[in-house]
């Protein structure tokens, strides 16, 4: 089968691999048709996150026919249509019993920090992921679930991700009616994150990133008010003005590990590796929500430690709630506003990639070229 | 006198637009007021129903030694298998989890170290396969002229053109001071030849 590759920091190429095989009896083998590029697998491909090996397929985001089911897979078939969520999880341990399946305690040797993701280092497990021609599934009969007829594939991709990570980035705020909620990041998941947070009673939504066109999307996409941080000497002082001097009532960090507007912080983190990310969002959360409000984050950081301006949090009192997505508990609500013209995850696919020339398309995001804002793969199977 | 702004009272501006209009303008807005209505609420929600039908997973067999962090009781039911450790960025990985928790910044630096060798390890090796690394294509970098990349740089307020200059040089910098190292090792081996055929010439002149 054909496969991206990692080969380095900034290197990537696809290659001819062998089609996996059932590892365990739950496992299933999904032919994907197709995948996307998120933004935390620049993480990845900048070489941040470690134990990063070479020759690992990356790919957290895809969609697929089912192509073989292992002994005890009971609820899929060869054939099935299927959407797989990020989370790699076994269903029956003690965090899964409770709904955490992205702290799942039975995929993940490597790290107990980290459940299991597809395609994100061996920090992560150690899987190969779904930017390829087939992938591995484990635990078959609780991660994926069929796609439902009347859903458009490019829909079902975004909901292996990007969308449930927005949604609950807004759920981690615990918005009230008529709140102030405050994004860092205008990619797919903040832009989700804003989306929703209208949908949970917000009063006022406010998009900050630099980048002109991604602004562009979150006022035409997420009804957002926007501000590039870039046009501003300060935009925590600008953010306080903007709220009476209070400061929101939430702030969602929807940016992660390679913050930018701090060229300090980004490259001790992005290009030296010396902190696990860039926490400039993350601080700037923590400045420009109000004492007593609640910072949530939802941006991807790695497990190294981060210079995070932590004495503010205390002393502003202030709710900090964070975690992984488990993508699966979100499904059922998100089908609903999918299916009632709420949510219309595909308007944020700006390309479609074949894998061959998926080396092209992680260039183009890296560098945040063409206008990009969501990347699919389309696989030759497809 | 001008009011106080808020923080210094106990009142609150009013938001730019209410409930009513909101709801108008957004389709959607305040389907989710009711905390119930959110599916991460409570954050634990215990017995929820999750499609496993084991107390605990059949055991993956373990077919060639897999590492694990320390923090584990035992190697979990099911692992990935993709790309085991080798070579000396694999003995580096292997020293890492056997030795230092996760809790040590050691552990997380030793595997930061490790996917350095490894880079280099494989580019290496590339170089004696019939598919070296070809940095031009691997890097992605002839979508620079179709994705309009000098125009999208210079689009508005862009802060990280700041660094950008930098990624060339994680990319390549590397492999050319391996090649100036290289470089002035063959230029002082040389030297060193010449002189000493020459010291060689003066003794046998003498």
């Amino acid at each position: 089968m054909r496969a991206m590759v990692y080969r380095g920091p900034y290197k990537i190429r696809v290659e001819e691999k062998d089609i996996p095989k059932i590892e365990h009896p739950n496992d299933a083998i999904v032919r994907v048709t197709t995948g996307a590029i998120c933004g935390s697998d620049l993480h990845l491909y900048h070489g941040m996150m470690p134990d990063t090996r070479v020759g690992t397929t990356f790919g957290h985001e895809f969609v697929g026919v089912v192509h073989q089911v292992g002994s005890s897979v009971q609820n899929l078939i060869p054939g099935d249509r299927v959407m797989v969520p990020f989370n790699v999880y076994c269903g029956s341990c003690w965090f899964c019993s409770r709904g955490l399946y992205s702290n799942c305690h039975n995929v993940n040797p490597n790290a107990t920090a980290v459940g299991g993701i597809y395609g994100y280092s061996h920090t992560c497990g150690g899987y190969d992921g779904g930017q390829a021609e087939f992938v591995r599934v484990p635990f078959a009969d609780v991660g994926p679930s069929r796609i439902p007829d009347w859903m458009d594939e490019e829909d079902a991709v975004l909901l292996t991700d990007a969308l449930p990570t927005g949604y609950f980035g807004a759920q981690l705020g615990d918005i009230v009616e008529g709140d102030t909620v405050v994004v860092f990041g205008a990619g797919p998941v903040g832009l989700f994150a804003a989306k929703s947070a209208w949908l949970m009673g917000a009063g006022r939504v406010v998009v900050v990133d630099h980048l002109d066109y991604r602004l562009d999307k979150a006022r035409s996409f997420a009804h957002a008010e926007t501000f590039n941080f870039a046009e501003y000497d300060d935009i925590v002082v600008h953010l306080k003005k903007e709220t009476d001097f209070l400061g929101a009532d939430v702030v969602i960090d929807a940016v992660g590990a390679e913050a930018d507007g701090n060229f300090l912080q980004h490259v001790t983190a992005s290009k030296l590796k010396l902190q696990g990310g860039s926490p400039v969002a993350l601080n700037w959360a923590i400045d420009s929500v109000r004492k007593g409000g609640t910072v949530s984050v939802v941006g991807a950081y790695g497990p190294i430690f981060s210079a995070v301006k932590f004495g503010d949090a205390v002393n502003k009192g202030l709710t900090l709630r964070m975690n992984q997505c488990p993508v699966k508990r979100q499904w059922p609500r998100l089908f609903e506003h999918i299916r009632n013209g709420y949510l219309k995850p595909s308007d944020l696919v700006t390309h479609r990639i074949p894998l061959e020339h998926i080396a092209e398309g992680y260039h183009l995001f890296s560098a945040k070229l063409d206008n990009i804002v969501k990347p699919l793969i389309i696989s030759a199977t497809a | 006198m001008t009011e106080p702004a808020t923080p210094y009272t106990a009142g609150r501006s009013a938001t730019p637009e209410d409930s009513v209009a909101l709801r108008a303008r957004i389709p959607g807005w305040g389907v989710d007021l009711d905390p119930k209505d959110r599916p991460s609420f409570p954050r634990e929600q215990p017995g929820i129903a999750t499609g496993a039908h084991w107390r605990f997973p059949d055991r993956q067999p373990e077919e060639q030694p897999r590492e694990r962090s320390i923090e584990h009781a035992m190697l979990t039911p099911a692992f990935g298998t993709s790309v085991p450790l080798k070579g000396a960025s694999g003995a580096i990985r292997r020293y890492a989890y056997r030795r230092f928790s996760e809790g040590r910044a050691a552990h997380w630096l030793l595997l930061i170290a490790a996917d350095r060798v490894d880079a280099w390890e494989n580019h290496l090796a590339s170089f004696a396969s019939l598919r070296p690394d070809n940095p031009v294509t691997e890097t992605g970098i002839g979508s620079e002229l179709p994705g309009k990349g000098f125009a999208s740089r210079r689009t508005g307020n862009r802060v990280d053109v700041n660094h950008s200059w930098m990624d060339p040089v994680v990319v390549a910098g590397p492999w050319v001071l391996l090649a100036g190292l290289g470089a002035a090792g063959v230029l002082r081996t040389f030297r060193g030849r010449r002189q000493g055929q020459e010291q060689l010439r003066h003794a046998i002149v003498s």
